[in-house]
């Protein structure tokens, strides 16, 4: 089996657990994000796999072979920090082509290259410049191309555009999904930012405060089916009901009886359950109406921002957020008694 | 603090540091054989007298020559010192650094009897390579605080990215490590060259009436006769360290190299 | 690679030149002398290995411990002047343009390279009758003959202060150059004066640099040899000459020694006890 594979892997530091339990295979010629707040766990899953740290427990594989106690100057990746960590003693090139270097190709070789992957991030004719003469935007670049320059087995990076202003980041994020499509190399980029991760990859990894893995799938699936409270906090926002199960396809939330389209394997009755659901796919009503999957309250807050209308109702102290287009804003104000209305199929329903 | 007042404080300062050097450079261009101020009449001849005659002459060789090898030795023991102590983590890693430090640190006279009782022992008193040893082990401390500074400068994430890239640890020793370090190598061994030049105390005791060095022709001079010939030795030695450390301070980043962070531009 | 533990023998083979040549020739001179201490001294320069505490015992001297309560006043008070100068002083050049600094820097080194016994010569110039200050004062109609200003107790704590002035610099540079500019103008927005903000913020956020600028101006002071003699009457000298008059002129090693190791053991518990009252005020404070 082909690609990467994490066996059980434990990280300590001393007393700190920074990753617990985790088994992953990822595979081949993939854009994957390592997604999750601070502290929990993936920059050093990163570091696990590009042989700076060695995990406490557990092994990893590359392509079949255990590649667990290998050090980090024998493996054939490419790595870009968060700090970019860029020679200052060096000039561009020099900095780009020092894998090269190192691996003893000769002098004109390694200018070629440099050139060539100068070329690949739109910065030829910056070869002779050095280090402390590039913009924000150019250094990132560099050091990309520098991770690149021997045709790496895995790509990593870390947290590489969380220096950058918003509009640099955006563009960058774009720049490096079609570098990765074109170079078709694993590639393993950590954030924090989830905005990020939904939009630039194949794979989302999501990892909690417990230093878990908590969830690894496409980033569409993520946000249609989380796994569980976390993820679906964690990723966009979502409203989330405390309910019971009372059915085979039922919930019953706050008094009022939901069909569920799809449950959970082995839900038994009586289960105290969480209700996701995505405030786009709830739609309000004006006044009480009665009917299936609808929940009563008042209105308590409506937030117009332009692109999107929000309205919080207050259903028995349960509060739920409904998003909406401007065309399709409800004729609902503050203080108006309104209906919420769930649709079966965009409920998902998580243990507590 | 108001403008003026600072300045008038840095005006004193500066006025207190500079009058002894304006005095010596005056009265080292005295035409006269004495001790005058202002000058009556200008006169290069002692600077002569200090390039041609052979009691002044041999004193400066013997400085000279003692300066460059027992800075270039101090450097050598310096540098693999810091480089462990930064490399490695362990629990004696602070003694270390203090048997490290301790010979500057202590008051010259007790290292210098030291060294004296060392040399009688071991029957070499009165040599110049003793002068060279002592002088290496006595600063030593000045390369290892500079390079420990220079250590400390370098982000671990700048070693970890060439690991990744194939360095192993001797191979980023040679390409990352030491290019890095090299200015901070320089200066402390500039400063234990310069202080060597100058050091009377350890040089006097290990071999101080066979091999006569410049501070201590001085210090006789001072005390059996006068001439106007020491101004200008101070002179010279002055601008000396004012060109070494001028060169740095227009090559090198001398902020950086004396321990400030990289600040914004100012 | 960074702060592992050093992992077989081939670790620590930087360490064998450094610690091999420290230990031959600088812990071994030393145990020597402490040795030497104890020895028995026979007239003539000469010594026999044994163990006796008389030298010891003639420590019990007025003269030494006269010199000795003076040098450590001495050092003291230098220590005081310097870091009492050289922290605003150093707090200043900090401020200032990266050029400017630099000037200001090679200044200092070329002042910190002049030796003890060309600062004592420079500054017995300076106090001089024939070619110091006095004539200068003369000139602007202050004095009405020049005067020789040396040897004197002013004189002597000039020139250690001025030989120990760079040094402080040195020192306190690093801490006072990294010092957040940000803290001083916090505490002006919340109100304090900019002399207020000095002491306040500056000086108290800088406490432990200042102590260890101290310890070393003291330490370094200690060491004064030179000075004492040019710029300053015999009551004026230091322990330091009081040791070397022994060692040479004497040839009284084992007495030597023994002024020595007092001597370091002497320092060596002042130097712990101000880094422990620099240390306890800090506790007490937070």
């Amino acid at each position: 089996m082909s690609g990467l594979t994490l066996e059980n892997i434990d990280k300590n530091f001393g007393a700190v657990v920074a990753v617990r339990d985790v088994n992953l295979h990822l595979p081949d010629g993939q854009f994957i994000c390592f997604l999750g707040p601070s502290g929990c766990g993936k920059t050093t899953l990163l570091r696990l796999i590009a042989g700076l740290e060695k995990p406490s427990r557990g092994r990893i594989l590359l392509d079949e072979e255990d590649i667990t106690h290998i050090p980090a100057y024998k493996h054939n990746f490419g790595m870009v920090f968060q700090s970019l960590a860029l020679f200052p003693h060096m000039t561009v090139g020099e900095n780009v082509s020092y894998s090269l270097r190192v691996r003893k190709t000769d002098k004109s070789a390694q200018r070629q290259r440099a050139q060539e992957l100068l070329d690949l991030v739109k910065l030829s004719g910056l070869i002779d410049r050095h280090i402390s003469q590039l913009s924000g935007g150019q250094r990132q670049r560099v050091a990309m191309a520098r991770a690149l320059a021997i045709e790496p087995k895995l790509f990593l990076l870390d947290e590489p555009l969380s220096a950058l202003d918003a509009k640099l980041r955006e563009d960058m994020q774009l720049e490096l999904r079609m570098l990765q499509q074109r170079l078709a190399v694993t590639t393993i980029l950590v954030t924090h930012d989830q905005r990020e991760a939904m939009t630039m990859s194949d794979l989302v990894v999501v990892m909690g405060p417990d230093n878990r893995v908590h969830q690894m799938d496409s980033p569409l699936e993520i946000y249609r089916n989380p796994a569980d409270t976390f993820v679906a906090d964690f990723i966009g926002t979502s409203n989330l009901l405390d309910g019971i199960s009372s059915g085979s396809r039922e919930v019953t939330v706050s008094g009022a009886r939901l069909e569920i389209a799809e449950m959970p394997d082995g839900m038994t009755p009586d289960t105290k359950v969480t209700v996701s659901i995505r405030p786009e796919e709830v739609h309000v009503l004006p006044d009480l109406e009665k009917g299936d999957n609808r929940l009563h309250g008042t209105v308590s807050f409506v937030r117009d921002v332009g692109s999107s209308v929000e309205i919080y109702l207050d259903c028995n102290g349960l509060q739920i957020v409904s998003q909406s287009t401007p065309k399709g804003r409800p004729a609902v104000k503050q203080g108006d008694q309104a209906t919420a209305v769930l649709p079966p199929t965009a409920c998902v329903v998580l243990r507590s | 603090m108001s403008k003026t007042l600072r300045n008038i404080f840095l005006g004193l300062v500066l006025f207190l540091m500079s009058g002894p050097l304006v005095i010596v450079s005056g009265v080292s261009l005295n035409a006269k054989k004495r001790l005058f101020f202002p000058p009556e009449g200008l006169s290069l001849r002692w600077y002569v007298e200090l390039l041609t005659e052979n009691s002044w002459l041999i004193p400066v060789k013997n400085s000279l020559i003692i300066a460059f090898t027992s800075s270039l030795l101090a450097l050598s023991i310096a540098l693999p010192l810091a480089y462990f102590l930064w490399r490695y983590r362990v629990f004696y890693a602070r003694a270390l650094f203090t048997l490290g430090i301790s010979p500057f640190m202590l008051p010259p006279v007790i290292t210098a009897l030291g060294f004296l009782s060392f040399w009688v022992t071991i029957g070499f008193y009165g040599q110049i390579f003793t002068t060279m040893i002592s002088h290496a082990i006595f600063f030593v401390t000045l390369p290892l605080v500079t390079i420990s500074l220079g250590f400390e400068s370098i982000d671990h994430e700048i070693v970890e990215a060439a690991e990744t890239m194939g360095a192993n640890s001797n191979t980023v020793f040679r390409t990352i490590i030491f290019p890095m370090v090299r200015p901070y190598m320089i200066s402390g061994c500039a400063f234990a060259f310069v202080l060597s030049l100058n050091e009377y105390i350890v040089a006097y005791m290990v071999a101080g009436f066979t091999v006569e060095t410049l501070p201590i022709k001085i210090f006789n001079s001072l005390r059996y006769g006068y001439t106007p010939v020491m101004a200008s030795v101070t002179i010279v030695f002055v601008l000396l360290a004012a060109l070494i450390f001028g060169l740095i301070g227009r090559f090198g980043d001398l902020p950086k190299l004396l321990g400030a962070l990289n600040p914004e531009e100012k | 690679m960074i702060e592992e533990k050093p992992k077989g023998l081939r670790a620590y083979l930087t360490l064998v030149y450094p610690t091999l040549m420290l230990g031959i020739f600088f812990i071994v001179p030393f145990g020597l002398m402490a040795a030497v201490s104890f020895f028995h001294r026979q007239p003539g320069g000469f010594y026999t290995p044994g163990f006796e505490l008389t030298n010891y015992k003639n420590l019990y001297t007025a003269l030494f411990g006269r010199t000795l309560m003076f040098s450590l006043f001495i050092a003291g008070l230098s220590a005081a002047v310097c870091v009492s100068i050289g922290f605003p002083f150093t707090y200043f050049i900090t401020r200032m343009k990266r050029r400017v600094q630099v000037v200001w820097l090679i200044l200092l080194m070329s002042v910190l390279s002049l030796s003890e016994v060309i600062v004592g010569f420079a500054w017995s110039l300076l106090l001089s009758r024939t070619a110091g200050l006095t004539n200068l004062f003369v000139w602007l109609g202050l004095m009405e003959r020049p005067v020789a200003l040396y040897p004197g107790f002013a004189a002597l704590l000039f020139g250690i202060c001025y030989l120990a002035f760079p040094y402080t610099v040195l020192v306190l540079y690093p801490p006072l150059s990294r010092l957040d500019p940000a803290l001083p103008e916090a505490a002006q927005t919340l109100g304090a004066s900019p002399l207020r903000t000095f002491f306040t913020v500056v000086v108290g956020s800088l406490r432990n640099a200042i102590v260890a600028a101290f310890v070393m101006v003291f330490v370094f002071t200690l060491g004064a040899y030179l000075l004492p003699q040019i710029l300053g009457r015999p009551r004026h000298w230091t322990l330091s000459v009081l040791i070397t008059d022994a060692a040479i002129y004497q040839t009284n090693m084992p007495l030597a020694a023994a002024m020595a190791i007092f001597f370091m053991s002497v320092s060596l518990v002042l130097v712990a006890l101000t880094m422990m009252i620099g240390k306890g005020k800090k506790i007490r404070t937070t």
